[in-house]
Parts: structure tokens; C-alpha cells; sequence
């Protein structure tokens, strides 16, 4: 079901990944992120694996309700998937009619699946153990410097922190319309294409009807709490590393040369 | 026409955390015709329990038999189910999408397959026994006032023309008037198109005032389910799963306490009224007399 | 002069066409006048579309008064450099508990006002604990707001103004998408803080219940003020209020019909205890 997508669903906890400063994980998980896209070999797979399942150990996170996540995308990374396996040019393997499947493209398939179920476990790990707000101060803090050019990094800041505490509301609110919409007759599983985008209207509309109140009502109720962009502002929690958050940018800068050294010296057999 | 729920189980996110069973081993016959109430406080499991009697959620276990079918059967049509058991959700103006209120009324009707004619006809009469004036039928939805948005939505259920009617806290969030305005309507819709109608609500005080059956549930299960005045004897249980009853059913047993001979069952105000001047003026009950409120005596 | 105090004040709402011409106005306040001492707990009746939120969007400058005057704590609201300083004086609580919380756990939602109004790390830090602590939601501080019931999301709303230490909160409707236990909590809140702390509470709302322990009654309809008094003055006018689309209490409903009856039951019953007494004397 739609409720399901855990993306921006914070997940209280009290571990040492929720602890940490929200730049290190905002940093950790582009360089991981990077070292997805980069690393050759099987070593490199099996060190990428070992530290994605140590830091979701560590996170106290319920791998159960990660996995969650993994579902919603699931379409995605079939397709992903299904195009390396037909597209990759090479030796082939099985030939079927007009498709044929390579050794390549076997491997491509597979690698780019687990990739991307990386690339989504390693940013869930983000999103679940850091709240939102958590989050846009750590974006905030890091390009604060933009803002220099004109940039208004605090007012994208807060527009995604809002978004990401409504995203949870809206989904809800759409199963619900869309509950509603079936009550009276509706169908959103038949037709063809076409029809099937017809066929939206009557969710769409009342889910944007919605959320224009909502973004209306939010508005009033931040204002009359004094809210006047970022000037003057203090933070309840302002952002200090601590000694654990140099600890944690060693231990993923270690990482990132672990898979730069496999890459290097031990690119077999991918 | 009945539904018939036997032992039936629902339970949320089955095998996370958040696990959460909503509905536990219900059993339940709703009789053609009846007015029911379904109490229940937030969580209670009572809008869980209504979404199924229309198929929208579909039990983890036991079955559910429509007019002695079985609506989980592989060729049993859900679509039909639908289409003669309305379900009003909450805050049912959240899902207007149509440019004109017409057309979105007739929205249920065109689902059902009539033609246009027929739609527009269906959804002409239904608007009309909302009572909403006829000057705004070609109106956008979005200008209303939110009691008259909440008619419309409910019109764009009765167009399709349910035998039974499901309202999920239809008052909600509504002032006084506007609550009036929509318990009589359904009150109207019952007596006179003899629908089926169950109301879910939280304030035992409306509901006292128009059903003949009340179902209360509790964690997922069915704690009580009679008449009203059978169901508000057991005030004190009522109170500890944090519902109460009509102020007037407490009046009454504090009066009994202190000596007096009142009518303990009484559960509105027309009753207890009834009671007291009989009791404390010799004057004779008079039930057909009475220019107050319909009554429900036991 | 009063915490609150409105002389004349009247609101319109202008609709204009593509072009700016007035298509219709609309006026949602019509010469209020209203006076509220600091430390009162003040209820404003009305069905909707009376104005009773109108009114409530005045007091903390987020409308400005089409004619006539408002001071909030002595300042004027039409003056554009008062306008932080009354939206600090006077904190509001709106209807939808939803679409007032603005972050997605509960310790910073409340900590949200006092970071806009400059308040040092340190004492946001207090002032959170101390007023998720006065509306009883402490051990929630961690908590998402989705994860809350109603009742609880508007406590934690009503911590989020506490925590910029008003000296008067403005609850628009807070019960009206509430059921029972939620209208419970939240009244019982808006009572502690007024007696405890000394917070002048102006209470928004429909329902008749939730007035009975108000000081003063303020009834509004079509943006006037048509009845004020005390709940027990209010209450005994059962036919008026009928008139203004209010509904009274059962038991005073019930005094009221017995009453007429020819029984002699005092006007304006409020409780049980009082309607039970009222019986046994006439039963002797």
C-alpha cells in the first residue's frame, strides 16, 4: 500500500548513528553513494556490503522496516534491471527471438540491482535516523555559503522540511481519497493508458485541493508563531561536531580508500 | 438484503513493528432496514470495521456474506457491492473534484454505467433531498460553505441509490445547525426511503436521539450491541473505555439513587422530560402527544 | 485597560474581479467592542461563519481591522512595527491539528517559536521542557507528531505557544476535528494554564460544554456580538440562543423544558448537580 514508503519517515531510536551530526551523514552518505558508482571487484562488493549492514546494525533501525522501502522501487529497479540484461552488447549467452541476454549484461543486471537496493538502504539509513529538521539544518549549515551569491538556502531549507513532515500526511490523505473515490464507483486499475490518467483526476484534484489548504493553514500558524525567514533566528539545536563526529568522518573516509585500493588492485572479476 | 460479518479479523502492517490488530473475531448481521449507531472511540476499530462492509478493505480473515454470499469469492462482483452499499467517508467534502456540484454528483451514477440522462436525473433528485437550492446546482463545489459542501458529498452517495448507507462521522467538525441539518437528513433518508443506515459516531448524545441498535466497539471488538437504553445501562463500563453516555441517562440514575422513581432508561431529553412530569407532577405519559423529538422507547 | 480590548472594530472581506473592482464585500466583524482582563478565561460562541475566527485572527495581527481599533497588551495592532511584538503577547492555537505542526518531532515543533523570536540555545531548551511539562506531553518530546492522537497533537500545539511565553493564547475552535477524550485533554490544558500560570485564555468555539466554566461568554452571529455575560446568564436565554444556531447542553435543555412545565427549576442550570438538586426539592 501507499504507506508503506518509508522516504522521510523518521525512526526514533537511540543509537550512535542517530547521534551524529547530520552533515556526517549527509557527507557519509554521498561518499557511499559515489563509492556505489565506483567500486570494481568482488572485494569491493563484499567491503560495501560488510559497512552497509554494520551501520544499519548499528542504526537500531528494524531491518524489516527498511526493507519496506525497497518495495516502492521495486518496479524501477526491475526495469534498470531488465534493460542492462537486454541492452548490454557482448557475447551472448541465451538468445531468445530477438533478445539475447550476454554475460556482460547478466552481470550489469545484477550489479545495477544491487546498487540501487544499496543506493535506497543507504539513504534510508539518512532519512530514518535523522529527523527531517535535522536534515535541512545539516543542508542549511553545509551551503550556507550560496547563500553569499543570492542563494536562499534557508528558505529551501525550510520548504523541505515542511515538505518532508507532510509527505507522510499526503500519503495517508491519498489512500483515503482514493478509498473514497472507489466508494462511489471509481476505478483506477482499468483501461488503457489514456483512460487510466482520466481516471486520476478525480484523486488529484482533491489531493491538490488539500494540500493548497494545508500550505495555507501552515502558513497562518507559522506566522502568527513569529516566523520571519531565517534573520534572527537561533536554533534549539545548532550544529557542533563532537569527537564522534570525527571518528565517524575517519571511519568513512577509511571506507572510501578501501574501495578506491580494491578498485585499484583487486578489480576481479567485475 | 442483509450483511452478514462472521468472525471477521483485520490486522494493519502484519509482521512490522507497527503491527496492530484492528479488528478481532467480529460477528455481525445488519437487518434490512434497521437504523444502527456504531460508537467507538478514535482507534476503536470502528472505521476499519465499516470499510468493510463495502469491500474497500478486505479482512485478514473470516468471511463476509452479502444476501447470503460470499463477497471474497473469486467471481463475487465488488462493483455491485459498492454500488448498493454507500459509504460516506469522513470529512467527505475533501473528495469533491468536479467543476459544478452537478457533475459531481453524478459522478456515482456515470460509474454505475447509466446513461447521461439517467445520471443527471439521479443526481438531480438526491441534491434536492439534501435541500440544497437549486441556484447553486451548476456551481463549483470549492464555494460552498462547508456544511452545504458536506450535503453535496452526501449526495454523490445517495445518487447511486444504496439500500444500506455507511456514515462515518458525518457531523464532524460541523456547528450545531449543520450536525442538525445532517442527522435529520438521514434520519429522513431512512424513514422515508426505508435505506439502511449506520452512522458511526462518537457522541452517544446524537446517536441516542435516532437509532434503534447500537454497536460499540472496543480494541477491535464488538462490546455491546442492542437497543440504546439496554446499551446505556451499562453506563459505568461505557465510561472506563473513556465513552459516556447522554447526560440525561446519569441525571436519571443519580435522581433513582436519591429515592426517586424515574425511568433509569430514558436517554433523551424528551424521555427524561416524560419520566420527570410523571413522577414529580402525577401526569400521565403521554407518548403520542409529544411535538419533541422522535422517541426511542424501549 | 484590558489585555484585549476592541473598540468599533469591524472586518471585510473584499472580493475583486480580474480588473480590482470590488465584486462583493463581505463584513465578517461589525463594530465589536470587547474588553478582556489579564487572567480571564474568555469563551467566544458562535456557529460558523459568525466571525468568531475572524475576530481570533485579529488579535494576533495576522488580520488588520478594516475600521476601528485593537490593543493587545496596550499595543496597537494596526501599527506595523507592533506586529511581532503582539504575536509574542498573543499566541494562537488553530482548528486543525495537522496543519499547525511544523516539524516532524515534537521537541522541535515546540522549540519552533522561541527560535524565531531569537531565544538563546539554552533557554529554548528550558522553555520546551517546561511547556511540553505545564500541557502534560513530556514523555512524548521525542515522538512524531503522525504517531499522536488529536488531542495529544493539540497539546503539543498548545506547548508551541507556551514556550513563547505568551501572556494570552488565542484557541481557535481546538476541538472541533477532536472526539470525546481529545476535547477533554485540550480543555482541561487551556484550564491549567489559566489557573496555574495565569495565561488569559480566549476559547473559540461551538460547542456549548466547553463554556460552562468560562468567566465571561462572549455569543457572536453575523459578526456581532449578541449576547455576553456569564455562562449561568448566557444559558438561562435557551430561546435566543437557539435563534443564534447554539445548541445548549442537555441538562440545561432539560431544566429548560421542566421549567416551562410549570416546575420550579431555576433559570440557567448549568450541571448535574445543580438540576438533581433543583428535583429533589421539588420532591421534597
Amino acid at each position: 500500500m501507499l504507506r508503506d514508503i518509508t522516504l522521510g519517515q523518521y525512526y526514533p531510536a537511540d543509537s550512535v548513528i542517530h547521534k551524529l551530526d547530520p552533515r556526517v551523514k549527509l557527507f557519509a552518505t554521498l561518499i557511499y553513494i559515489i563509492s556505489l558508482f565506483c567500486f570494481k571487484g568482488i572485494a569491493a562488493l563484499l567491503a560495501a556490503t560488510a559497512f552497509l549492514f554494520a551501520v544499519i546494525k548499528t542504526s537500531k533501525v528494524p531491518f524489516k522496516f527498511m526493507v519496506k522501502g525497497l518495495k516502492a522501487i521495486m518496479v524501477l529497479m526491475l526495469i534498470t534491471a531488465l534493460f542492462n540484461l537486454f541492452l548490454t552488447p557482448g557475447e551472448p549467452i541465451v538468445q531468445l527471438w530477438i533478445f539475447k541476454i550476454t554475460a556482460e549484461g547478466a552481470q550489469n543486471a545484477v550489479l545495477m540491482a544491487i546498487r540501487l537496493t544499496y543506493l535506497i538502504l543507504g539513504t534510508s539509513i539518512m532519512t530514518l535516523t535523522t529527523t527531517p529538521n535535522q536534515l535541512t539544518d545539516g543542508l542549511e549549515k553545509s551551503l550556507m555559503p550560496l547563500s553569499k551569491i543570492g542563494i536562499p538556502v534557508h528558505a529551501i531549507a525550510m520548504m523541505m522540511s515542511i515538505a518532508l513532515r507532510f509527505i507522510p500526511i499526503l500519503i495517508e490523505e491519498t489512500d483515503k481519497i482514493m478509498k473514497a473515490q472507489m466508494a462511489r464507483g471509481a476505478d483506477f486499475e482499468s483501461g488503457n493508458l489514456i483512460h487510466k490518467v482520466k481516471n486520476m483526476v478525480p484523486l488529484l484534484v482533491p489531493l491538490f485541493v488539500s494540500a493548497f489548504r494545508r500550505a495555507d493553514d501552515l502558513a497562518m500558524a507559522m506566522e502568527a508563531r513569529c516566523y520571519n525567514g531565517g534573520e534572527g533566528r537561533t536554533k534549539m539545536k545548532p550544529l557542533k561536531y563532537v569527537a564522534l563526529d570525527h571518528k565517524a568522518y575517519a571511519i568513512i573516509f577509511a571506507y572510501f580508500i578501501v574501495i578506491l585500493l580494491c578498485r585499484t588492485f583487486l578489480p576481479w572479476p567485475m | 438484503m442483509s450483511l452478514i460479518l462472521d468472525k471477521i479479523n483485520y490486522v494493519y502492517s502484519e509482521g512490522t513493528a507497527y503491527q496492530i490488530q484492528a479488528l478481532k473475531d467480529v460477528n455481525l448481521e445488519i437487518r434490512d432496514g434497521q437504523f444502527i449507531g456504531v460508537i467507538g472511540h478514535t482507534g476503536s476499530g470502528k472505521s476499519t470495521l465499516i470499510q468493510h462492509l463495502n469491500g474497500l478493505v478486505k479482512a485478514t480473515s473470516g468471511t463476509i456474506y452479502f444476501n447470503g454470499q460470499d463477497i471474497y469469492d473469486e467471481d463475487f462482483d465488488l462493483r455491485e457491492l459498492r454500488n448498493r452499499v454507500g459509504l460516506v467517508f469522513q470529512y467527505p467534502e475533501h473528495q469533491l473534484f468536479e467543476t459544478t456540484i452537478f457533475d459531481d454528483v453524478s459522478f456515482g451514477p456515470k460509474n454505475q454505467g447509466l446513461s447521461k440522462e439517467e445520471a443527471g436525473l439521479r443526481a438531480f433528485e438526491a441534491l434536492r433531498s439534501v435541500g440544497l437550492p437549486e441556484e447553486l446546482y451548476y456551481q463549483s463545489p470549492f464555494d460552498l460553505s462547508g456544511g452545504q459542501k458536506r450535503r453535496v458529498a452526501i449526495a454523490g452517495v445517495l445518487a447511486m441509490k444504496p439500500e444500506v448507507l455507511i456514515l462515518d462521522e458525518p457531523t464532524a467538525g460541523l456547528d450545531p445547525a449543520g450536525r442538525d441539518e445532517i442527522l435529520d437528513l438521514v434520519a429522513r433518508m431512512h424513514k422515508e426511503k426505508g435505506i439502511t443506515v449506520i452512522l458511526v459516531s462518537h457522541s452517544m448524545e446524537d446517536v441516542a436521539k435516532y437509532v434503534e441498535r447500537i454497536i460499540v466497539m472496543n480494541h477491535g471488538q464488538v462490546m455491546f450491541d442492542n437497543t440504546p437504553c439496554e446499551v446505556f445501562k451499562h453506563y459505568k463500563e461505557l465510561e472506563q473505555i473513556g465513552l459516556a453516555a447522554p447526560q440525561v441517562t446519569y441525571l436519571m440514575h443519580e435522581l433513582k439513587e436519591k429515592g426517586l422513581n424515574v425511568n433509569t432508561e430514558a436517554t433523551t431529553v424528551a424521555e427524561a422530560r416524560e419520566s420527570l412530569l410523571e413522577v414529580l407532577l402525577g401526569r400521565e405519559p403521554n407518548h403520542r402527544g409529544s411535538n419533541l423529538e422522535e422517541e426511542n422507547l424501549c | 485597560m484590558g489585555i484585549i480590548k476592541a473598540k468599533q472594530l469591524v472586518h471585510e472581506y473584499i472580493r475583486r474581479d480580474e480588473e480590482g473592482n470590488v465584486e462583493s464585500i463581505q463584513t465578517a466583524l461589525d463594530h465589536i467592542d470587547l474588553d478582556v482582563q489579564p487572567g480571564q478565561f474568555i469563551a467566544i460562541l458562535g456557529h460558523n461563519g459568525s466571525g468568531k475566527s475572524t475576530l481570533a485572527k485579529h488579535i494576533n495581527a495576522l488580520l488588520a481591522p478594516t475600521e476601528g481599533s485593537l490593543w493587545v497588551d496596550g499595543k496597537d495592532v494596526t501599527q506595523e512595527e507592533n506586529i511581532l511584538p503582539v504575536r509574542k503577547t498573543a499566541g494562537m492555537v488553530f482548528q486543525n491539528p495537522d496543519n499547525q505542526i511544523i516539524a516532524s518531532v515534537v521537541e522541535e515543533d515546540v522549540g519552533f517559536g522561541p527560535e524565531n523570536i531569537g531565544v538563546p540555545t539554552d533557554e529554548i531548551w528550558q522553555r520546551v521542557e517546561e511547556s511540553l511539562k505545564s500541557v502534560g506531553m513530556l514523555q512524548y518530546r521525542h515522538h512524531s507528531p503522525n504517531k499522536l492522537s488529536g488531542g495529544q497533537k493539540q497539546r503539543v500545539a498548545i506547548a508551541g505557544v507556551m514556550a513563547m511565553e505568551p501572556k494570552c493564547i488565542v484557541l481557535d475552535e481546538p476541538t472541533a476535528m477532536l472526539d470525546p477524550n481529545g476535547r477533554k485533554e485540550v480543555l482541561h490544558a487551556a484550564h491549567e494554564l489559566n489557573q496555574k500560570k495565569g495565561v488569559t485564555i480566549l476559547l473559540i468555539t461551538h460547542y456549548m460544554e466547553e463554556v460552562v466554566d468560562a468567566d465571561y461568554v462572549y455569543v457572536m452571529d453575523k459578526g456581532h456580538v449578541v449576547m455576553q455575560g456569564t455562562p449561568r446568564e448566557i444559558f438561562s436565554q435557551v430561546g435566543t440562543l437557539k435563534e443564534h444556531g447554539l445548541d445548549v447542553p442537555q441538562i440545561t435543555l432539560l431544566a429548560d423544558l421542566l421549567r416551562q412545565s410549570g416546575l420550579d427549576i431555576p433559570l440557567g442550570v448549568l450541571t448535574r448537580e445543580e438540576l438533581v438538586d433543583a428535583i429533589m426539592k421539588i420532591a421534597g
